[in-house]
């Protein structure tokens, strides 16, 4: 399989963003548009004929989906331990491919309504195609030092785009928030990538995914604290992955993202940037099944099963439309990561890998499209509250259908896609673990409850006096909307147990009937209920509002993580330990540099004198010199 | 060679005249008399070369051709530390060493 083209992938945003970055100012708005419109284009062709060529024609040898590299040594340590940069195609990262271009061409389309008029136009589009770079190149990457590098790259682009109003404090306050908050996972997932060096000796996907390989093979050979060395590199690495994919407890910079253009949450922070940590648990997924019998992987079920409980319970009672998204981003990324929690390797027992990799496929277009329908939702109304909405659906009909088509499928409706892609993930917890499985059917149900609580609020309700009459977006924000209700609509129908699964060989996949009928039910119940509290006006939903008290309000407040995190790191971290820190930095460290300083100046003040300037008296001094020499050399040194 | 007196002798001498001529450096204030010591220290040392020439070497030239080499350099050394004087002396009407202090430090 001929490599070459797919490099050209990456590339391309890349020469987008140097020449939209170095031209900022100099490059007409609407041209920077269709250059970066034009860049994303050429590389989404090139993704699906990639795909189209490693699915299709070259990918499969004797029913085995094959691994092809493509790499260079970029720094040296020894024979077996190097960092190579490279391609790796194999049919996660071809498929995230796919993902990533899509999507980011139409944000990248979308964005050039969105943002029509704004300062930052070519910066804006700048930013996305560094992005898209670095995503590229996360997906794409050999080893974990390349796939550490992309993934610091995605951090600070997202750091940029949520800070992208930066005359806004809260936005400020957030890109800082995100960069810190992730920054601080990925402590976690630089030591386990040390830890995984060390003890296997190479930081290869492919030698440390291989199930006859050493790593695999000699788990055991070293233990700390009761685990293997190699199940504490996992969980590190893990940490990283969830604060990427805002997993509990580092979920807390997800919402605050929010502050960010809309078109950036679509992209960064619903489709592509946030599934990293699911992707990088899938990459080293035959590391976390085999090594200590799924150890890891367990705590990644269970990690993910809550944090798809928590974050759907909150998304009920947020009133920023982005944000119950963002919550709903969260839940549906801990569907995923509980589906690789509970997957195995082999044939049908990878069934919970091949879901996750469905889901994410299938989240990642519908989740897009909701994010860029309240998009197009904030443009017209010019407010994130549900308050300033309602009864929008005469005024904006195509984002109003779109949006339905987005929430039905993440309600798990058939036929749309969500439905087949969290049937799968839910017959593949109920064969792990009973217990999960209720969780994932519960928080199906708070899933389409909290989304229509949403689409009824926006486009029906009671009607908001609105100063300007809302109207359609331009054709540049709908036709995005459109084509992603598309695929929201037959990315279901995608066969993808023969494409992507944790074997690469592939095996048939059957809907579960019985199971896929609860789900079916309980999404419904959730919309009925919505229906009935949120459809027309009635104080119903405030009357439960009441009924429940604290407990409403906890929720609202997000179950005071904010505040705790506050606490911890105000009243703790910067009052216990930094302050006395900086005291002892400013006091004794600086004091004795301070101290040296200032002795040599006061002596140096005293013996200045010296330096008469007179030659009479250096003269003086060297003949003086002189002579004691000689008499030391003469007299003394003598025997 | 001079009968009768000895090369011990004949540095003595010249070690004198060296050691005045430092003397004379270091404790004269006028820049004329500095001068002037600094021409005493050259002139012993110019002495012995010839000294050691005629007392070591009789049959070489070296030590008596290079005090003539010195004396033509001393001669243009002391115009120009001359002249320095001379025009020092029509900015400030002073020669004292204590008057041209101002660039110390």
């Amino acid at each position: 399989m001929n490599l070459g083209y797919i490099l050209l992938i990456p590339l391309i945003p890349l020469v987008v963003f140097l020449l939209l970055g170095i031209f900022n100012q100099r490059i007409k708005p609407a041209i920077s548009g269709y250059i970066g419109v034009f860049g994303l284009l050429v590389s989404t062709i090139l993704s699906c004929y990639a795909a189209y060529q490693y699915f299709f024609v070259h990918g499969k040898v004797n029913g085995v989906y094959q691994t092809f590299v493509e790499k260079t040594v970029w720094m040296n340590f020894s024979d077996t331990l190097h960092i190579d940069m490279g391609i790796f195609i194999d049919p996660i990262s071809v498929m995230m491919l796919v993902v990533v271009s899509t999507v980011s061409l139409m944000v990248h389309i979308y964005s050039r309504g969105y943002m029509k008029g704004d300062d930052g136009y070519t910066k804006f589009f700048a930013f996305l195609s560094l992005f898209s770079f670095s995503m590229y190149g996360l997906v794409l990457a050999t080893n974990l030092f390349q796939i550490y590098i992309f993934w610091e790259l995605v951090g600070v682009s997202s750091y940029l785009l949520i800070g992208y109003y930066y005359t806004k404090e809260s936005a400020v306050a957030a890109a800082k928030k995100a960069f810190i908050v992730t920054r601080f996972a990925d402590l976690g997932f630089l030591i386990g990538i040390l830890i995984m060096g060390y003890y296997t000796g190479t930081y290869d996907f492919e030698t440390l995914n291989d199930p006859e390989g050493n790593a695999i093979l000699n788990w055991a050979s070293t233990s700390f604290m009761g685990l293997s060395v190699l199940t504490w590199g996992l969980i590190l690495i893990f940490i990283g992955g969830a604060g990427k994919s805002a997993m509990f407890p580092l979920h807390i910079w997800l919402p605050d993202a929010m502050e960010g253009p809309t078109p950036v949450s679509a992209l960064i922070h619903a489709a592509t940037m946030v599934v990293a940590g699911v992707f990088l648990v899938a990459r080293l997924f035959p590391m976390y099944y085999f090594i200590e019998d799924g150890f890891a992987l367990n705590i990644v079920a269970f990690v993910g099963a809550f944090s798809a409980l928590f974050a759907a319970i909150i998304a009920i009672t947020q009133t920023d439309i982005k944000r119950v998204l963002a919550f709903s981003t969260m839940s549906q990324l801990g569907y995923m990561m509980l589906a690789l929690g509970v997957s195995g390797y082999d044939g049908h027992e990878g069934l919970g890998y091949m879901a996750s990799m469905f889901h994410l496929f299938t989240h990642a277009m519908f989740k897009a499209l909701l994010f860029l329908g309240a998009g197009s939702v904030i443009h017209a109304v010019h407010s994130n509250y549900l308050k300033d909405m309602g009864g929008l659906r005469k005024y904006m009909p195509i984002t109003n259908i779109t949006f339905l088509i987005a929430a039905l499928a993440i309600s798990g409706v058939p036929p749309f896609a969500g439905f087949f892609s969290k049937d799968e993930i839910l017959v593949a917890v109920y064969e792990h673990n009973k217990l999960l499985y209720f969780v994932g059917v519960f928080v199906a149900g708070l899933t389409a409850f909290y989304m229509f609580r949403i689409y009824f609020g926006i486009f029906w309700g009671k009607e908001t006096k609105y100063e300007h009459k809302p109207h359609e977006s331009p054709i540049s924000m709908t036709f995005p909307l459109l084509f992603l209700a598309l695929m929201s609509i037959l990315g279901g129908f995608i066969p993808f147990s023969d494409f992507v699964t944790a074997d690469k060989a592939g095996f048939e996949a059957h809907l579960n009937y019985p199971l896929a009928a609860v789900a079916v039910v309980v999404g419904l119940i959730g919309i009925v209920l919505a229906w009935v509290f949120y459809k027309k006006e009635s104080d119903l939903a405030d009357r439960l509002a009441n009924f429940f008290g604290p407990l409403y309000q906890w929720t609202s407040d997000k179950f005071y993580f904010d505040a705790i995190y506050l606490f911890i790191t105000k009243k703790i971290l910067f009052k216990r330990v930094a302050a006395p820190i900086a005291w002892f930095d400013r006091n004794i460290v600086d004091g004795t540099m301070n101290l040296i300083g200032n002795s040599t100046v006061k002596t140096s003040e005293k013996i200045k004198g010296m330096q008469s300037g007179k030659v009479q008296d250096y003269a003086f001094a060297f003949m003086a010199g002189v002579v004691i020499l000689a008499i030391v050399f003469v007299y003394l040194w003598a025997e | 060679m001079i009968p009768g007196i000895s090369i011990y002798e004949l540095l003595t001498v010249t070690s004198i005249l060296f050691f005045i001529g430092v003397y004379g450096f270091i404790t004269r204030k006028n820049l004329i008399s500095i001068l002037i010591s600094v021409e005493l220290i050259l002139n012993a040392s110019v002495i012995n070369f010839v000294v050691i020439n005629k007392y070591m070497y009789p049959d070489m030239l070296q030590g008596v051709l290079f005090s003539i080499f010195i004396i033509a350099v001393a001669a243009a050394e002391t115009a120009l530390a001359v002249s320095i004087i001379i025009n020092l002396y029509r900015q400030i009407n002073s020669v004292e060493v204590k008057d041209i202090e101002t660039m110390k430090y």
